[in-house]
């Protein structure tokens, strides 16, 4: 028979004030098993919980009930102080007489005997726990980052710089990102490449980081500290441990195509180095547009790499290895505004361009050489107008959501060009202005002052008459219709997840929202770590932000992992489920429905009826399994159980509370 | 329905609520002093998805008049999709319930999240209301033909 002590809290005034504690320990005493029962001031204190272990070794307690706070509050403060005694810290439930009855009751006697039905409950529940007792599990140490961008890079540098030993896999031939596409960063103006190239070359030459570029996350499986990961390496075509990255095949080759990197302002060759400072500064082959690749023809950069570092035969390869922590770091892409946006011309005007386009338009190493010049006649413009909120704010045709960075970005357009093209007019057509940040309001006051005329209004239309583009839209402060002539239209385009998003976060079982961003655990508390444990998130692919918040978030990340790191093993939950094999059918409906893919079918050997069978049977994976009772539920033959919150359980509160 | 009419009867009302959302919310309406009926008393359940069809008919069946489901809104679940289960097994178990003769109005479900304490509250003085309305629950309790002779509904 179970002896079971009930602690009634006064929490101060708090629950004494409202319930009749002493009736509620008085009532307590005549519940089912109940030995012991007492009242106290504050049970957590220091002489609250003394009390309770005294009361523990005098009763011969072998299970409490405590009615307090919520168990959100104190149900771990509890358990620790059962760790000093002879009770199990699972031998535990708190009745929730503050938030629950208390504090939202005005009429003692009724809180009193709702305090009492709560009591109640948990004495019922209580009887039915068992001791529960932590696993462990083994950690290995080393990362996995998801995407070389700067919150990748950065990551994986604080991790490194911890002693523990990090992959980065990047799809792109390099690392770098978004970033070392830009020209300058607000509100500093530092140059951007200058400040993110060395971090790139750091990374490599790191010796706790491994670089994958050109690679892909494949299939993940596994749990926090223990992940198996398969990735695939798409084929280079050139031998990366050969090649010295001369770079004359690039000089060679016959074939251009257009350039990710400069945004399709330039061409590359089909064997090329994405761009200057690439890291690693290797070229790899564009097979959709190498010639030697599609028709056999060609192989002008074999016959002249002076090594044979070329490889036509080259193909994609997969492989397997173990990770304890992952972090997600894909960042963003600009929406397709060309589709949302046919009354900007829809992507017909060469002169329309996205603010990354104008990043390369103006950078040094740019296809300009950094001189602002018209995409159609080469011309320097004298008349640019900046869009602010393409895709953005817009839930109609776009996005719904900021995408915070355009603001300061646009700032910085305006005055770049101000700055760069004597005589020229800039006009900034906006929502809202939001500049919040360290020294960004100044930033965007100063463009102001540098002559940016900001109109607010948005832009209905843009044509062609001549050599000009033709701006209509409206200022909303004046209420009257506006007309530009531009030269050059600079688009501020909203950011969305990259592409396979979604997908990733299906291989990694970790959620998304309505717009593919990935989701926090919690958006204030828990603002880098993923739903899934040992899987974390930083950069934009949470949400859009600019490079000191997606730094600042990577770096948070990495002590995350590092904080994981820091221990040889990590102790479970014990409130997972457990499948009884001999009462289970098999059925395998559990396996589907499990979110964390925690449930496999293995085979069993059982008996039936005394004789000796093989038979499938479903298994949960402890380590995976985050307790949320899914399967419970669905299970026919009743066999799987949810440790803490068992069937039995939860049916004796249901019934103390129908009494 | 000839119900016993008794103006102090207060009916008992269970709230089957997950651990990250709506116990959430339940204390955060505490923590703001709100005021709500005292006759629902929280199950505290680590999901929605948690809740077997069994409990639900077991606290019909041992007199409960009224059972609330509470989770996370939909795509906000803790444990990613946990809720969207509560969501199609809640739809099933309130046909079959209403098959049997249970009004829907004694079984519900709710969407409540930690920040939605008012919600919390709003959503028990409705439901507590809406069960007052309809009376104690006849059909399902175990032994209520036998204290109540020729009681029907």
């Amino acid at each position: 028979m179970a002896r079971i002590g009930v602690f009634i809290c006064h929490c101060g005034t708090n629950i004494a004030s409202v319930v009749d504690v002493e009736k509620v320990a008085k009532a307590a005493m005549q519940m089912p098993d109940v030995v012991f029962a007492t009242d106290y001031k504050y049970m957590c204190s220091e002489p609250g919980q003394a009390m309770i272990k005294e009361a523990i070794i005098e009763q011969k307690l072998d299970r409490i009930v405590i009615a307090s706070c919520s168990p959100r509050m104190h149900e771990l403060t509890f358990r620790k102080m059962l760790k000093g005694t002879t009770i199990n810290p699972y031998m535990l439930e708190i009745a929730n007489i503050r938030e629950q009855c208390a504090w939202v009751h005005t009429d003692r006697e009724k809180a009193t005997a709702k305090a009492i039905g709560l009591v109640q409950m948990a004495v019922a529940k209580v009887a039915k726990n068992k001791p529960l007792s932590a696993g462990t599990i083994p950690i290995t140490k080393k990362a996995l980052v998801i995407g070389g961008g700067i919150a990748g890079i950065q990551a994986a540098l604080d991790i490194a710089d911890c002693g523990y030993d990090v992959t980065i896999v990047e799809k792109e031939p390099s690392i770098g990102g978004h970033m070392v596409m830009l020209d300058k960063t607000f509100p500093t103006m530092d140059c951007s490449a200058c400040i993110s190239t060395p971090k790139m070359v750091e990374a490599n030459a790191h010796p706790n980081i491994t670089l994958k570029t050109s690679c892909e996350v494949e299939k993940v499986s596994g749990y926090v500290g223990n992940f198996e990961v398969t990735i695939k390496e798409k084929a280079k075509y050139v031998n990366h441990d050969l090649c010295t990255g001369c770079g004359l095949c690039q000089t060679k080759c016959p074939t251009k195509v257009t350039s990710e990197f400069d945004q399709g302002m330039s061409k590359r060759s089909a064997i090329y180095i994405p761009f200057a400072q690439a890291v690693p500064s290797k070229p790899v082959i564009d097979a959709n547009a190498c010639l030697k690749l599609k028709d056999g023809k060609c192989g002008i950069c074999e016959k002249v790499c002076p090594i044979g570092a070329i490889n036509y035969q080259d193909e994609e390869r997969f492989t397997t290895e173990q990770f304890g922590a992952i972090i997600v770091a894909i960042g963003y892409e600009l929406v397709n505004w060309e589709e949302m946006y046919p009354e900007y011309g829809g992507g017909k005007y060469e002169d329309v361009i996205t603010g990354l386009q104008f990043e390369r338009l103006v950078n040094a190493s740019g296809p300009t050489e950094g001189h602002i010049l018209r995409p159609s006649n080469g011309k320097e413009p004298k008349d640019v107008v900046i869009i602010k909120c393409v895709g953005s704010r817009d839930p109609k045709k776009g996005k719904s959501y900021c995408s915070r960075a355009c603001c300061m970005a646009s700032a910085k357009h305006a005055h770049q060009i101000l700055d760069k093209i004597p005589n020229s007019r800039v006009y900034v057509f906006y929502m809202d202005v939001r500049t919040p940040g360290k020294g960004y309001e100044e930033f965007y006051d100063n463009t102001r002052k540098d002559g940016a005329q900001y109109i607010r209004g948005r832009v209905s239309k843009i044509y062609k008459e001549g050599s000009k583009l033709i701006v209509k839209g409206e200022d909303s402060l004046l209420a009257k219709p506006v007309t530009v002539e531009a030269d050059l239209v600079i688009l501020a385009t909203a950011m969305e997840p990259a592409s396979g998003a979604y997908e990733l976060a299906g291989k990694l079982g970790i959620a998304v929202d309505g717009d593919n961003w990935i989701t926090e655990a919690h958006p204030k508390l828990r603002p880098v770590e993923t739903q899934t444990n040992g899987i974390y998130l930083c950069g934009t692919c949470q949400g859009p932000k600019d490079i000191p918040d997606t730094v600042a978030q990577a770096s948070a990340a990495a002590v995350k992992v590092a904080a994981l790191f820091s221990h040889d093993e990590m102790e479970t939950s014990p409130m997972v489920s457990s499948v009884d094999p001999d009462k289970c059918s098999g059925c395998g409906f559990c396996v589907d429905l499990c979110p964390y893919k925690a449930i496999s079918l293995v085979e069993y050997a059982g008996r039936d009826n005394g004789r000796k069978v093989t038979k499938t049977v479903a298994k949960v994976n402890e380590g995976l399994c985050q307790g949320c009772g899914c399967c419970n539920a669905i299970c026919r033959t009743g066999c799987i159980d949810l440790k803490g919150f068992t069937n039995e359980q939860i049916l004796k509160e249901v019934d103390a509370l129908c009494l | 329905m000839s119900v016993k009419k008794d103006s102090s009867w207060e009916p008992v009302i269970l709230a089957f609520c997950c651990n990250w959302c709506t116990y959430t919310g339940a204390d955060t309406a505490g923590l703001n002093r709100m005021k709500y009926p005292e006759n629902v008393r929280v199950i505290r359940v680590p999901c929605s998805s948690r809740v077997n069809p069994q409990f639900i008919l077991r606290a019909f069946q041992k007199g409960a008049d009224g059972v609330l489901v509470c989770g996370c809104h939909p795509g906000d679940c803790h444990y990613a999709t946990g809720n969207y289960y509560t969501r199609r097994r809640f739809m099933l178990m309130q046909r079959l319930l209403e098959y049997n003769g249970i009004d829907p109005k004694r079984f519900q479900a709710k969407w409540i999240s930690g920040s939605e304490a008012a919600k919390f509250r709003d959503t028990v003085i409705k439901v507590s209301a809406e069960i007052k309305a309809l009376g104690p629950n006849t059909k399902f309790a175990e032994g209520y033909y036998a204290q109540n002779e020729g009681g029907n509904e």
